[in-house]
């Protein structure tokens, strides 16, 4: 059964939608900036949604709802997708996150902090009628949910899914990144010889994917989600997990990888992750497709960031332009791989995504837009 | 069809096998029985101590149904309903106090409920599909019907299914294995038997 | 120095959870990362933590931590001329 991926929509620094985060990094421009965390940490680079702006966005939506932030973005990332496709009896709401709402950990609110509490929340916001799936697969997460999404509607459990994806900026998250000291004093520079580690940031992302095929939908071809085996923290320094995701997506796909048009790859811009994705593309002959990492425009927004980089792609698509890797000067992995640096124009119909993460994991996602529907 | 070929339950103090007892600590202390029962398996992995309890859990239970499994491509399908809210709040309380301020990048690692995936995987080298899911109760429905999904489609041959909970030192894991032949018919009555 | 050595041994075996590893085990030259005690990654950003928590020092470049790491030894002789608590 074909499974596609419909409408979009992103609530980002950059902007409150599909469109206003896709003009932004047209132009070039990054969230990334200097943002006060707390009076312990003090600034550190990152991507943060300004409260007042979304505030104000927020009442257009709901002026009457007191819940939490996230609960809030959240809200506004899947409102208008739910507008737009109406929800029917076997609707089913997949989130995706890594931490929830930990910020009420801070407040000493441990019922607060339960991500079953705010999934059930949005779930009867909506009015959804069936359970709620959740996946915190670390920063898989977000393209996991997809491949979840896809599967289950492949098994005739559900025939369309509003796949959400989020999580905050928070000094319990970057705290811990800088205990592990793999944040850069400076803005990330992805695949970089200079990049020294990772800027943080936060998102929420929603689509709509179902067994209906539009005009304009982008068909999930092949996905697979393969653990490295190997340690909890640090890659595998042959890309094992990556190696036979992207090989089995492929292989779902029923295509060849000299058919990818283009690569959306995690690149956090930290040493070890970026010569691993390095490794692994050159062992499946992907040196020459032309690849971002968009964590650059962004930061990485843990369990938001696959989903959040998919949609992106799928503009990408959509559009025929290839997006420049924000950050990248000069080849810092060992092995060579094709960095996109400026903004291309060029017929694009096949895309892979790929993402990796802290346990060892890793998921990739063949993309494909229905050749009837190529806009030039 | 597919069929259950050996299930773990572990809780108060107690590891059952396919519904018998297996393991009983004296001990009422949950360090001190995973402790236990990892001495009794004959195993030298020194990594073991430097698990949190969630991930400890899970490698017990885990290996009790791994031992001598000569398979790699299992799926693992984990799921619990406070993810890795028990170590969150270590690390919370390590930048609570801007005094005290010491985050452990070994506990922080912990704060994501799939390094229990990541732990049993690089224990059993498996090179797989997996996923850490988190829901109010066990998802029978859905993992009954994941699980088959991933069998049918050849995406695993075998699958490894577990609830694991650990909270403020209260404890639970039910944890069995999905292949062609087994003791119990894969079916949502079942499973839902061993996850009560 | 033999008893700041002493104290690094139990520390370090509290701080990375060598269960199985007692001081005796621990020669001061011992290598403790690769084939000595098999520490790995995340036990050499713990280590960085150890030499804040209990003696002041904040490491500059976590680089400059493969040396000082290399052996119980190595590590005291660092601590001693730098630590600030």
């Amino acid at each position: 059964m074909a499974v596609f991926i419909h409408d979009t929509n992103i609530i980002s620094p950059l902007g409150f939608s599909t469109d206003d985060n896709f003009q932004k990094i047209l132009l070039g421009t990054s969230a990334i900036e200097k943002v006060f965390i707390n009076d312990k940490i003090g600034s550190v680079y990152a991507g943060k949604i300004n409260d007042e702006l979304f505030s104000n966005h927020f009442q257009s939506i709901n002026a009457d709802f007191k819940g939490s932030r996230i609960e809030k973005l959240l809200i506004a990332a899947l409102s208008p997708i739910v507008e737009k496709n109406p929800l029917k009896k076997d609707s089913v709401f997949i989130l995706s996150t890594t931490k929830g709402n930990i910020a009420a950990l801070a407040n000493d609110d441990l019922s607060g902090a339960f991500i079953d509490k705010l999934v059930q929340n949005i779930n009867s916001y909506f009015g959804f009628e069936t359970d709620p799936i959740v996946v915190s697969n670390a920063c898989t997460s977000g393209v996991v949910a997809i491949s979840l999404a896809k599967r289950f509607i492949e098994m005739e459990q559900f025939t369309n899914a509003y796949v959400v994806a989020v999580d905050e900026l928070t000094p319990f998250v970057v705290s811990g990144f800088q205990s592990f000291q793999a944040m850069s004093s400076e803005p990330c520079k992805p695949y970089d010889a200079d990049r020294t580690g990772v800027n943080l940031g936060e998102a929420a992302v929603a689509v709509y994917v179902s067994n209906e095929n539009r005009t304009e939908s982008i068909q999930i071809l092949g996905d697979a989600n393969i653990n490295d085996a190997n340690h909890i923290s640090g890659p595998s320094r042959t890309g094992e997990g990556l190696f036979l995701s992207i090989e089995r997506a492929i292989n779902e796909a029923q295509i060849t990888s000299d058919q990818i048009d283009c690569i959306s790859a995690h690149g956090t811009a930290t040493l070890f992750n970026d010569e691993m994705e390095a490794v692994a593309f050159n062992r499946l002959s992907l040196q020459n497709v032309p690849t971002n990492s968009l964590k650059g425009y962004f930061g990485h927004t843990l369990g938001a960031s696959g989903l959040l980089e998919t949609v992106i792609t799928i503009e990408s698509l959509k559009n025929n332009v290839l997006i420049p890797s924000f950050g990248y000067q000069q080849q810092g992995t060992t092995q060579q791989i094709n960095i996109i640096t400026k903004k291309e124009q060029k017929s694009l119909k096949t895309a892979l995504k790929t993402a990796s993460g802290f346990g060892g994991s890793n998921s990739a996602m063949i993309l494909v837009k229905n050749s009837e529907n190529v806009r030039n | 069809m597919y069929a259950i070929s050996k299930f773990i339950n572990i809780s108060q103090n107690v590891v059952c096998e396919n519904g018998k007892t297996i393991f009983h600590n004296q001990e009422d202390n949950f360090a001190a029985f995973m402790k236990n029962v990892y001495k009794s398996l004959n195993i030298s992995y020194p990594k073991f101590y430097k698990m949190d309890d969630l991930c400890k859990l899970a490698f017990i239970a885990s290996e009790l149904l791994l031992q001598n499994e000569t398979e790699n491509d299992i799926a693992l399908l984990f799921s619990n309903n406070e993810a890795s809210l028990d170590t969150d709040l270590k690390h919370q309380q390590s930048i609570q106090n801007p005094e005290d301020y010491y985050p452990s990048p070994a506990v922080f690692v912990y704060t994501l409920p799939n390094i229990t995936i990541g732990e049993v995987s690089i224990r059993h080298q498996l090179k797989s599909e997996s996923a850490f899911f988190v829901a109010e109760k066990y998802q029978t429905d859905y993992l009954h019907k994941y699980a088959e999904y991933l069998l049918k489609t050849n995406k695993a041959q075998k699958v490894l299914c577990g609830w694991i909970h650990f909270l403020n030192g209260d404890y639970k894991a039910d944890f069995y294995l999905v292949e062609k032949m087994g003791i119990l018919e894969h079916s949502k009555e079942h499973i839902n038997d061993i996850t009560k | 120095m033999d008893a700041l050595k002493q104290e690094l041994k139990e520390r370090i075996i509290n701080a990375l959870n060598l269960e199985d590893i007692s001081i005796d085990d621990i020669q001061d030259n011992d290598p403790l990362f690769g084939d000595g005690l098999g520490l790995d990654s995340i036990d050499a950003l713990e280590l960085i933590v150890l030499l804040d928590k209990e003696y002041g020092i904040k490491l500059a470049d976590p680089k400059q931590g493969k040396e000082i790491f290399q052996s119980v030894e190595t590590m005291a002789q660092f601590v001693a001329a730098n630590r600030t608590k």
